[in-house]
Order: C-alpha cells, then sequence, then structure tokens
C-alpha cells in the first residue's frame, strides 16, 4: 500500500511540476500554446527634421515609456555626427542627441520595433500620484463662460467619469453656443482642446493629465502622436478620447508620453518636425517570445534547449520526440496487447519514417527485412555460429541498402535514397529475430510480430509528426515529465488488454450458457 | 461476439496477463531465484537432491570444438533426446526415438543424420534458442516412455501435465496433448489440445485446440470425458514439492508420466502462461484468493496437496461435468 502511495505522489508532484512550468510559460512568459500563434511586430521609425542655426544643437525626445504589454524588441537611434544618451528620469526617457556646431537641415531617427502580448498583469497601481490640481488661470470673460459650462455639464452627470465624458461631448458638439464658442473654435489646436480640458477639469477639482499616444496601422506615413486626456479617477488613471469623450485605451494604440513634458526640445534649431511612419510584420509568436527571453536572460529559458547551438537544437527536437513513442509503445504492449518484434524496435522504426515520409518508409523496410530474410534463410543452412551470423546479417542489410539507394538514383526515384536513415544494426536484429521466430513458430508469428511492429510504428510515426505534438515536446520540455507521469500509471495497469478480451471470448460463452 | 467484455471477465476471475506480471509474478517470484528454474540443468540437479524423480541426464555438451565428442555421447543410445538448457517454450528441443547406424529418426519417422545432429547442437550452443541471444549449454536426456493411459490421446509424442503452484499449493492443472498439427510438441500454441483437469481428482473437465472447445482427440477422435490421469496424488506432491525446491511462490510444474518410472518433473517455469485458464473454462483469481488468504504455509506438502484438493475440487452434485454437456449448448 504505501509503496501505491509513494507512486501516486511521485506521479502528483511530477504531474504538478510539468503543467505548472508549462503554464508559467504560457501566461508569464508569454509562450504560445500553438505552433501557429501569430504576432504582429511594428516597426515604429520617428523621423525629426530641423534647421540648426549653426550654434551648439541639444535635440531632446521623449521615448515610449516600457509597459508589461508591450516588449520592445530592439530600440535603434541613429543620425550621423551627433552624440547621442538615453536618460531616465521619474518624468519618462528621453533621447538626447547633441553636437558642438551644425548648420542647414538636420535629421535625427528612432527606431522602434514592438509587438504587444497578452499577459496576466495586475492593474498598475497608480504610483503616480497626481497633484492637487492647481486652479487655473482664466480671464474673466472666459471664466465666466467655463463656469456656466460646468454648472451646465454638472447638471447633467453623477460621478466624475460621467462629467469627464459629458465635458468632452459638449466641447465637440457640432452646434457650439455662444459662451462655447468663447472657449473654443474650430480653429483651435488638438494641443489647446487638449489644455483646455485638463484646465476646464482642474476648475472643478479633478486631476487630468495629457497622454500622447500614436495608432498602430501598417504602412501609414507621416503620422503624428494623438491627445489623449488622462483622469484620475477612484485610484486608477482612466484615459478618454478628447474627440469623442470614449474612455479606455483603444486597441492599437502605443501610449508614447504621459504628462505635461514637452515631446522634442530642439535647443540651437528651428522649423523642428517631428513625424512617424509605421510598418506591420508577422512573425511566429514563439520566435519572438524566445527572442525576447533570451536577450533578457530569464533563468528557465536561459538554461533551456534554447540557448543551445542550432545544430544541437535540432538533434533535441527529435529526441524530444522519443517520449511521445515510448509512451505509444506501451499503450500498445498494456492496453492493447499487440505483440511487436523487440520492445523499442517500433520507435526507431518511426524514426526513420520521419526522415523517408510514409509510404516510401514502408516500402523500404518490407523491402530490407524481406530481402534480409530470404538471404537469412540460407545463411542459416552454412552452420554459422550466433555473432559471426549477425554480423553477416548486417553486411547482408547495408549491401541491400546500398542497392536500393543506387537502383534508386538510376531510375530517378529520389525518394528512396532516404535507405540510409534506417538503423542498420536494429534492421539486422529485426531479420535474425524473425528469422528465428519463422523457424520455430511458422510465418504467422512472424507476420503478427512482424505487423504489430509496423502498425506500432505508424502510429507512432502520426503522433510524433504532428505539428502540435512536435511543437509541445520542443518549446515545452517539461511537458516530458507529464509523459512519465502517464507512463508511470500505465505501468500500474493491471487490468485486461483487449487482445485478451478476444483471447478469452470463448469463456465469456462457456458462462452465459451456464446460467440456463 | 468477438471480443468479452472486460467486466464479464472479471466476474469469472479469469486473471489477464498485467494482472499476471503484477500481482503474481512480480510479487511472488523474487528475480534472484530465476535462474533455478531457467537453467534446466540447475532444476535437474536441485530436483535430484529433493528426491525428485527426473529424466535421466546422458550428457552434456557446453564447448563448440566438443560438437566433435557428439557421435560417442550418442553412440551407446537408441533413444534420447537434446535441449538446450535456457530454451523456453519447448524450443530447440530435438527428439530421437530410433538410431540404426549414420541414421536418426523423429517420431515423425523423418531420418536426419549426424550432421544435422551437430548443426542443431551448435545452434543451441551460439543461443538461437535462449532468451537474448546467449550461449547456451546442450543436454542430452533420456527419452519419457510414453505411459498407455496416454495412447490413445496422444499424436507422435509426450504428453505433458502443466500444474500451477501458488505457495506451495497446485491450485490449478493442464493435460497438454500432443496432435498432428502441433508436430509432437506439447505446446498450445502450435496446436497441442490444451485438457483442464480436475485438481480433486485428476479427471478432464473440458479440452480446448486453438481456443475452442474440442470433445475429442483431433487425430485419434477419442473423447476425454473418460480420461483420467494415474498416480494423480503422487503428481500433485511433486508439483507442490516444487515451492520447498525453488522458492518460488508462483510457478508452473510440467510433469510427465513415464511408463517405467512414473510420475517425473521435466521442467519449472517461473512465468507459467495463461492458457490454462481457457482449457479449464475457470479463472485463477478466485483460487489465488483462497490461497492468499491463509495466513501460514504448512509445511507439510501432503497437507498442502489434501487442502488443494478439497478445495479446487470440481463439485459434480451442483454442476453436470461440462464435457457430458454437448457442445451445441454452447453455440
Amino acid at each position: 500500500m504505501s509503496a501505491k502511495l509513494r507512486l501516486y505522489s511521485v506521479v502528483i508532484l511530477l504531474l504538478a511540476f510539468g503543467i505548472g512550468l508549462t503554464l508559467y510559460k504560457h501566461f508569464a512568459l508569454g509562450f504560445p500554446l500553438s505552433p501557429d500563434d501569430k504576432k504582429s511586430l511594428w516597426t515604429i521609425e520617428a523621423r525629426i527634421d530641423f534647421v540648426a542655426r549653426g550654434d551648439p544643437v541639444i535635440v531632446s525626445f521623449a521615448l515610449p515609456p516600457q509597459t508589461p504589454t508591450v516588449v520592445f524588441m530592439e530600440e535603434d537611434f541613429a543620425s550621423s555626427d551627433y552624440g547621442f544618451s538615453e536618460m531616465t528620469s521619474p518624468a519618462g526617457r528621453r533621447a538626447q542627441w547633441s553636437r558642438r556646431t551644425a548648420s542647414g537641415p538636420q535629421t535625427a531617427y528612432y527606431r522602434l520595433s514592438m509587438y504587444e502580448i497578452d499577459r496576466l498583469v495586475h492593474p498598475p497601481v497608480a504610483a503616480d500620484l497626481p497633484p492637487e490640481p492647481e486652479k487655473p488661470e482664466f480671464d474673466e470673460v472666459l471664466k465666466t463662460a467655463a463656469t456656466t459650462l460646468l454648472d451646465q455639464v454638472r447638471s447633467r452627470s453623477a460621478n466624475t467619469e460621467i462629467f469627464t465624458r459629458e465635458l468632452i461631448t459638449t466641447l465637440n458638439s457640432k452646434a457650439p453656443s455662444q459662451n462655447l464658442s468663447l472657449l473654443i473654435n474650430e480653429r483651435s489646436s488638438e494641443d489647446y482642446k487638449t489644455h483646455l480640458i485638463i484646465n476646464l477639469l482642474a476648475l472643478e477639482g479633478i486631476s487630468a493629465r495629457i497622454v500622447r499616444g500614436l495608432y498602430l496601422e501598417d504602412g501609414r506615413r507621416r503620422q503624428s502622436l494623438s491627445n489623449f486626456v488622462e483622469v484620475y479617477i477612484g485610484n486608477e488613471w482612466l484615459m478618454f478620447n478628447q474627440n469623442t469623450g470614449k474612455s479606455g485605451k483603444p486597441k492599437k494604440l502605443l501610449v508614447w508620453q504621459r504628462g505635461d513634458q514637452s515631446l522634442l526640445d530642439v535647443v540651437g534649431g528651428k522649423n523642428s518636425q517631428i513625424s512617424f511612419s509605421i510598418i506591420r510584420n508577422v512573425y511566429s509568436a514563439r520566435d519572438l517570445v524566445v527572442h525576447d527571453q533570451m536577450n533578457k536572460q530569464v533563468g528557465t529559458i536561459d538554461f533551456s534547449i534554447y540557448s543551445l547551438p542550432i545544430e544541437q537544437q535540432n538533434a533535441f527536437k527529435m529526441i524530444l520526440l522519443l517520449p511521445i513513442g515510448a509512451l505509444i509503445v506501451v499503450i500498445m504492449r498494456l492496453l492493447i496487447g499487440l505483440r511487436t518484434s523487440g520492445t523499442f524496435m517500433p520507435i526507431l522504426i518511426a524514426l526513420a519514417l520521419i526522415q523517408t515520409t510514409l509510404l516510401t518508409g514502408i516500402i523500404i523496410f518490407l523491402t530490407v527485412v524481406g530481402t534480409g530474410l530470404l538471404i537469412r534463410s540460407y545463411l542459416s543452412r552454412l552452420n554459422l555460429l550466433f555473432v559471426a551470423r549477425i554480423s553477416a546479417v548486417i553486411i547482408v542489410v547495408i549491401a541491400i541498402m546500398a542497392s536500393i539507394s543506387i537502383l534508386s538514383n538510376k531510375l530517378g526515384l529520389d525518394e528512396a535514397m532516404t535507405v540510409t536513415f534506417f538503423p542498420m544494426i536494429i534492421l539486422s536484429w529485426t531479420i535474425e529475430r524473425m528469422s528465428v521466430l519463422w523457424e520455430e513458430d511458422g510465418p504467422r508469428e512472424v507476420f503478427i510480430q512482424g505487423g504489430g511492429s509496423l502498425l506500432t510504428a505508424v502510429i507512432a510515426y502520426i503522433f510524433m509528426t504532428n505539428r502540435t505534438i512536435e511543437y509541445l515536446t520542443f518549446n515545452f520540455p517539461e511537458l516530458m515529465l507529464v509523459n512519465l507521469a502517464l507512463i508511470l500509471i500505465l505501468g500500474q495497469y493491471t487490468g485486461y488488454r483487449l487482445s485478451e478480451l478476444y483471447r478469452f471470448h470463448a469463456l465469456e460463452r462457456r458462462n452465459v450458457a451456464g446460467k440456463r | 461476439m468477438l471480443l468479452a467484455s472486460a467486466k464479464k471477465l472479471r466476474s469469472f476471475g479469469i486473471i489477464g496477463m498485467n494482472q499476471r506480471n503484477f500481482g503474481l509474478i512480480s510479487r511472488y517470484n523474487p528475480r534472484h531465484l530465476y535462474p533455478l528454474v531457467d537453467d534446466k540443468l540447475k532444476t535437474k540437479l536441485l530436483a535430484q537432491k529433493a528426491g525428485i524423480t527426473v529424466p535421466q541426464l546422458l550428457g552434456t555438451v557446453q564447448y563448440q570444438h566438443d560438437v566433435r565428442l557428439l557421435k560417442a555421447i550418442l553412440q551407446p543410445y537408441d533413444q534420447f533426446v537434446i535441449k538446450p538448457v535456457k530454451g523456453s517454450g519447448g524450443k530447440g528441443i530435438l527428439v530421437i526415438t530410433e538410431h540404426d547406424h549414420n541414421l536418426y529418426f523423429k517420431p515423425s519417422g523423418d531420418a536426419i543424420q549426424l550432421a544435422d545432429i551437430e548443426r542443431h547442437v551448435s545452434n543451441i550452443l551460439s543461443g538461437l534458442h535462449s532468451l537474448g541471444g546467449k550461449p547456451d549449454t546442450v543436454m542430452i536426456e533420456s527419452l519419457i516412455q510414453l505411459d498407455p493411459v496416454f495412447s490413445d490421446y496422444s499424436y507422435e509424442g509426450i504428453p505433458d501435465i502443466r500444474i500451477i503452484v501458488l505457495r506451495g499449493y497446485p491450485i490449478m492443472s493442464m493435460l497438454r496433448l500432443t496432435t498432428h498439427a502441433s508436430d509432437g510438441k506439447a505446446n498450445l500454441h502450435q496446436g497441442a489440445v490444451g485438457v483442464g483437469v480436475d485438481i480433486g481428482t485428476g479427471r478432464a473437465l473440458h479440452a480446448v485446440q486453438y481456443g475452442e472447445s474440442v470433445a475429442h482427440h483431433p487425430d485419434t477422435r477419442k473423447t476425454f470425458s473418460e480420461l483420467a490421469i494415474p498416480h494423480w496424488d503422487k503428481l500433485l506432491q511433486l508439483a507442490a514439492a516444487c515451492y520447498e525446491m525453488t522458492g518460488l511462490g508462483y510457478l508452473g510444474a510440467d510433469l510427465v508420466l513415464d511408463r517405467d518410472h512414473g510420475p517425473m518433473i521435466i521442467e519449472l517455469n517461473a512465468r507459467p502462461g495463461l492458457a490454462i485458464q481457457v482449457a479449464n473454462r475457470a479463472g485463477l483469481a478466485p483460487r489465488v484468493a483462497v490461497i492468499e488468504a491463509i495466513k501460514t504455509v504448512d509445511p507439510d506438502v501432503q497437507a498442502r496437496v489434501a487442502f488443494s484438493k478439497q478445495q479446487f475440487a470440481f463439485d459434480t452434485d451442483v454442476h453436470p461435468p461440462r464435457l457430458l454437456r454437448t457442445r451445441s449448448g454452447d453455440r
């Protein structure tokens, strides 16, 4: 009993560890569970143009903040002859280009490759608690208009969120009242509108700040940032579209800058301009994640198969499929009761089938084993000692394989040249075993065991070539522990095999008859 | 129906391969004792020491270069059996019933030459019939003489009696009869007839060939209903004594009846198969349960046999003997 308990605790431990690690990699590190997961990799280029006046030049440019839901793959800063530094402050990251003297048109580039991930993230606690809003300075006329507007809006709203939305829609109304026209008109710039909203909210005692973001759309050029208003409600910052009043962060928006700092400062230049262009590329999600985690040196990834050279990785791709084959063999033998020639010979055949493709592989296998059996039956008349005989069979197998290769090459059948992928020693053993079996138990047993081996091999092949299984075994090697747990449980199976239900079916008839 | 329902089989107490490997073999048979039964020479010496009758050993060949001596070894004998010491399932056994100068005759009447025997011996030595192809030894035994009681029930061979012994108690037995289809071998796979034998009386209960019921021997056409094995108590005692001899808790003892020397043991098996359940039309599980319920094994062989005979006797009052029912009743 205690042995059973021990086994089950080991099984549960293995299952928990295997599944737990898989889930961790999926949810926390963003590994996709399917090989077909694709992600958009956005490449954003910001181009800064200005005309230098021949004085020392300093260009300071706000960079987008890093958040848990976006991954920056690569950042590139290019500008010839400029010194460059990146600075981090509580207000955000900034890039700074500088040069002693410059004159004429100048250009600086900032390029960012990023992708978004769906990751379980705690909503960021607003660490940046807003200061108590300062009462803005309005002149008398504007102040009266503003107070009237706020009174109107307040009477129509129940809480801060509705108040903000109502205020924005009123400001954007198609037919503005006279009051409103004083505050805002059609010629007002986006920035003016943003600041007006923030000021009006401040007058009402609500903390708000400006947010600049970039809409991610494929193939766009000469884009500029869009302004949003972020309002402090409850314990969170809530984003509002300043033209529609819609709340929440739009889906395809990259937040570039928060707060009232300038986006771009140019000292020693004029006519500065900034424009963005955006390109989208689609990559396999898994490649992006592996690349990113490798860069970050996450322990579970850094000490994994990914850190091996590509050649070894490919070898492991194959090796990690073996446990799947082993599981199939265990199921076939313990649950189905199929007889195979050699316990794990079917896995090796399945591995060969992967290289040769199914039909070609089976034909080659049957040809080699069939021819081998013929020649072996002659060898058995030569009175050879055992080791000498099996060695002779190995040479015969190699000769058959060579002739198949040469013949198929001459006939222009390229597929058959893959014959070399079959394990020669294993084939020789198979031939030797089957030949002995033929002599002792007759051809029937040879066909049963040969057929059983081939069937097991084909089923193992089908599973081992399944794209999803291939992907999971390689990218989640910890699933091997789950496989191990399954095999341990199967090792305890003491019920009937499927073949025994057939073997003993005569007994059932007796007992049915006996009851009459 | 082609497949039996697992539930019904379980209710009849049929033991499957997984259950046998797990619950019987690995539980009762310590690995280190296997060589005692896998090596027939060791078994024979062990049996002789325990005073159990075995076929007489005429000679052994251990090395390839000793194959030359074969002619001299075989010279004095007309009849003999050549066996691989580590063979299993009756593999590699060569029976010679007549010897005439350079010709040796098999039971089927086929004549072979000394060179053929030498090749056979050489094959055995190089491990053709042993597990995993390990080098083997050849033993030459005296031929068992067919007891007249079986003369109507066997074809070109010697029938043997398989008795399953659990913790020293015989629990199920079967008589294996050679047929033309089995080429004179007592191997159910190859077409020998398996006859379930009542532990209580030694009488035949039911017979199968290739897993199907048969009422009479396919070659001699003799019905099995009158078949009763003589010396039954002695056979059971010999089988039961193998427990003390080998220490194996679950074993299959293969015995034969020799016309001149009576019951003797020819082979022991640490992994006896499950076909015996088909021949008996009964599952092993209920009988295993009876034996497992015993707290201490009785050291007295006769007491154990008596217990088994009383426990596992086929109750003719409750069920009419199965062979008396016609096969049409089953179909």
